[in-house]
């Protein structure tokens, strides 16, 4: 019987012809993820293992990405924790400040991440690998200390639900639309404890950064992994970046999904999650009135080159408005230089923007464009929680980088076409 | 095990960032962390809460972030078990590794209302709401899951193996 991705790649992992959906088993893993908020707490458990070093330390990733550069005292005596503990182990991957970029954008770059292989990171986002063909997925700091001290971790095999795009893309629609509106469809626990597939002749055309926004919210829907089939794209991306050898797994014909949902793309306009769900989505069209004071371009959902050119190609020759502080977080170091050799930052600043050295501040309420009571902000990040940004009565809206700049200079949630002409 | 409880009853999505808000994760002190549970909801939950006391959930309980803070937060600021729809997939996970239980029941869900008395028997699944006397059962956990719980949590387990 045919098996998924998913199944496939846990079964090499846990030396088993084939697995089933629900089955518990034990597998090797490739990759170990920590940042700055989450290996503290995950190297306070490892040091209860009683083991000297880390499974492999070419395996082990830490990125302090989440209030670095140190926003206070608390987060640099973290840090510090972090830092001393990775010298101590001989990590390879830990990535100072100015090298360090948002973790997400930061590995796959790196060539860390890679097809066929499991990944697990002390940080829900890391699903975004699953762009790339892995089996990557979020985990606590206890998993983290178990997967560092053993290199293996208990799963539990997913059902897969395979979602087909067809159609193409209209102006303005990415990879962050798609996925808005799937989980508007869905909901956020639509894809609960499960493995979501995308597939169709959209995901062939959606660039890497495209395909790795879409992946990076599996875990808004509840998914436990988002993943999209090894292709030319990827092994292009992949060329002088991998680190090592891999192997892509690819569903079989007559593998057996959960559900199969069908989308046509050229129904979708650019969308606008509303507070305080990313389930909460509309058409921009149909957003109304919505007075912003904040817009943020940046994280691990669209921090990425292409995404910082089209909110250039919105801002060029604009301003922001005058109620508006608009602020862009390059996801890297690599991504900030490229930015600055294209003229970016020179279009950012002429437009009243702030350009940030790469963090997760914002995105999570931690630092750098924290909202005040009753703010709002349109954000390109993955969660619109309450309090998310900062004060439990603020809201955040979540849109693609074009909405988020096109917003910026107009005061309220605007499309892009009523800014560029 | 048998546990005995006041109930704290949540809606659907309640997400790890109003159980342990992000603007306290540059500390990861336990006691700091309960001080400030469920704040963004539930302002006086953390004064109100007693050791044994139970939070009773809906749908996706646990949604968001990977933060094993946010079990941890709760597990200090006393809560003996929490009961919900269901549950986002890594705070399961997390609650598990940790040694909190959990209990999925969508009829005691519906059933129990804030302020009630429960008790919660664990080994059975069984969960009766004292002031009715009305009983509900919720689905045992698989066998690999008992094991990780019988030895005290996943760090234990992992250190009766490497060890």
């Amino acid at each position: 019987m045919g098996m998924t991705m998913v199944e496939k790649i846990i079964a090499a992992h846990s030396d088993n012809d084939s697995v089933k959906p629900g089955q518990i088993v034990n597998a090797r893993v490739d990759l170990v993820l920590g940042n700055d908020v989450t290996t503290p707490v995950a190297i306070k458990e490892f040091n209860k293992i009683g083991v000297d070093s880390v499974f492999d330390r070419d395996r082990v990733a830490i990125v302090p990405d989440h209030f670095t550069p140190n926003k206070d005292i608390n987060s640099a005596q973290q840090a510090l924790m972090v830092r001393n503990f990775a010298r101590e182990k001989e990590i390879t991957n830990y990535f100072e400040v100015g090298e360090m970029g948002i973790e997400h954008c930061l590995l796959p770059e790196k060539g860390l991440t890679l097809p066929g292989e499991i990944i697990v990171g002390a940080d829900s986002h890391t699903c975004t690998y699953g762009a790339l063909g892995a089996l990557a997925t979020g985990v606590g700091s206890t998993d983290m200390a178990a997967a560092m001290a053993t290199g293996e971790l208990w799963f539990r095999v997913p059902e897969t639900i395979k979602f087909v795009y067809t159609g193409k893309l209209n102006p303005w629609v990415s990879g962050k639309d798609l996925i808005l509106y799937t989980i508007g469809k869905i909901g956020v626990d639509g894809a609960l404890y499960k493995a979501m597939e995308f597939t169709g002749e959209a995901i062939e055309n959606l660039s890497m950064d495209g395909r790795m926004t879409m992946s990076n919210m599996a875990i808004e829907a509840g998914g436990k992994c988002g993943l999209i089939a090894c292709d030319d794209k990827t092994r292009e991306y992949l060329t002088d970046r991998a680190v090592r050898d891999f192997t892509p797994y690819y569903s079989d014909n007559d593998a057996i999904y959960d559900r199969v949902i069908e989308y046509d793309v050229s129904e979708i306009e650019p969308q606008v999650a509303f507070p305080h769900l990313p389930e909460n989505t509309r058409p921009v069209s149909k957003a109304g009135d919505v007075k912003i004071q904040q817009s943020v371009i940046g994280s691990c959902t669209n921090g990425r080159l292409e995404d910082l050119r089209i909110a250039a190609e919105v801002l060029k020759n604009k301003h922001v408005h005058e109620d508006v502080r608009c602020i862009v977080l390059p996801g890297t170091q690599e991504i900030y230089k490229q930015a600055m050799k294209e003229g970016l930052f020179e279009i950012f600043i002429d437009a009243g923007v702030a350009v940030s050295t790469p963090t997760c501040g914002p995105c999570l309420g931690g630092h750098m464009g924290i909202l005040a009571k009753g703010e709002r902000a349109i954000s390109t990040t993955n969660r619109n929680f309450v309090g998310r940004m900062g004060h439990p009565e603020s809201e955040v809206y979540l849109s693609n980088p074009a909405v988020a700049a096109a917003s910026a200079v107009k005061g309220y949630i605007a499309s892009p076409e009523e800014v560029v002409e | 095990m048998k546990l005995t409880g006041k109930v704290f009853k949540y809606g659907d999505n309640v997400d790890t960032d109003v159980i342990i808000p992000a603007r306290y994760l540059n500390n990861s002190d336990p006691r700091e962390l309960a001080a400030h549970c469920m704040e963004d909801i539930d302002e006086n939950f953390a004064q109100e809460v007693a050791e044994g006391d139970i939070i009773v959930g809906g749908k996706n309980f646990g949604s968001g972030s990977s933060r094993e803070h946010a079990p941890l937060a709760i597990k200090t600021a006393g809560v003996s078990c929490v009961i919900a729809d269901s549950f986002a997939r890594i705070f399961y996970r997390n609650s598990i590794n940790i040694g909190l239980p959990i209990l999925t029941s969508p009829e005691a869900v519906k059933g129990i209302k804030a302020g009630a008395r429960l008790a919660v028997d664990l080994d059975s699944g069984e969960i009766k709401d004292l002031d009715t006397d009305q009983t509900y059962q919720a689905a045992p956990f698989p066998e690999f899951m008992q094991n990780i719980i019988k030895a005290g949590g996943l760090i234990e387990k992992v250190k009766g193996e490497v060890g």
